[in-house]
């Protein structure tokens, strides 16, 4: 089932330096900008994978490794606070 | 002090056969999705295997169930560390796929509906290791759990089994897929505990 992307706020709050939820992001599959509260987030044991409201593609992807957490943005063309 | 957690409410494994490290036994069927779950009936359900040198070979619905089908029984790893013994699989051997197949690439790419990709070596998807099926436990393979049509892959940790299989890329060189790109390990052995690139 996905959540919204209220979810992000804890996985990243020790990533970065600003509440990701209320940042805007732009996705640089298609172009929408939204802010990433909006993001459709898909949590599970192996990760949380955020994905475009108005596409589906990924957005951000958050692994927590034994050695910390790894974020991939790959899917963000930006993210403004 | 380690902590260990029983995850999943699991049960440890019978002493007579063995867990792969760090695994605990469960008999539930969790659902790990990294998006929305595809709906493709079967229909409209295609696979398709693309060589190196741009031949493309397809087989629909009918053409799968014209194929050689199989009863497999076998235990399964999950990365996130349950396990469940004796699950019931009926498909075809991707044997069968490549026998009409000309590729001399070592790799594959497996694309998924909805996206989803993992990378697997050629050789750990032939030699009676891997099936494309379409059944669990006697009943037609559910959405959630990849239906109408899922790769099984027994050997290595579950996420390399992928759900809502659409086709194989040949690949000369290794790439990483969906997971393989987000930290995990490029290959999974659960037997070597290979989660974490």
């Amino acid at each position: 089932m996905a959540l919204d992307g209220n979810a992000l706020a804890g996985p990243l709050a020790g990533i970065y330096a600003f509440d990701v939820t209320t940042a805007r992001a732009r996705c640089a599959h298609c172009g929408v900008v939204a802010r990433l509260a909006r993001a459709l987030v898909f949590a599970s044991a192996m990760g949380i994978v955020a994905r475009c409201r108005a596409c589906e593609e990924v957005l951000l992807t958050v692994v927590e490794r034994p050695d910390g957490t790894s974020v991939s943005a790959r899917g963000l063309a930006w993210l403004r606070p | 002090m380690a902590i260990t957690t029983r995850g999943f409410g699991g049960r440890r494994a019978p002493a007579e056969k063995p867990l792969p490290p760090g695994q605990f036994l469960t008999e539930d069927f969790p659902v790990l999705s990294a998006g929305p779950t595809p709906n493709v009936d079967e229909a409209h359900w295609q696979f398709s295997v693309h060589t190196e040198s741009g031949e493309v070979r397809r087989w629909d619905w009918a053409a799968l169930m014209a194929m050689p089908v199989e009863d497999v029984t076998t235990d399964i790893h999950c990365v996130t560390r349950w396990s469940r013994f004796d699950t019931q699989w009926r498909g075809v051997s991707v044997d069968a796929f490549f026998e009409d197949v000309e590729s001399e690439a070592e790799f594959v790419m497996v694309h998924s509906y909805g996206g989803y990709t993992t990378n697997l070596p050629l050789e750990d998807l032939l030699d009676g290791k891997a099936w494309i099926t379409f059944e669990h436990g006697g009943e037609p393979l559910a959405p959630l759990h990849g239906g109408p049509v899922r790769l099984i892959v027994p050997h290595l940790y579950f996420w390399k089994s992928a759900k809502w299989v659409r086709g194989f890329v040949m690949q000369e060189h290794e790439e990483p897929g969906f997971w393989e790109q987000n930290g995990y390990h490029l290959y999974g052995d659960p037997w070597l505990e290979q989660r974490y690139a």
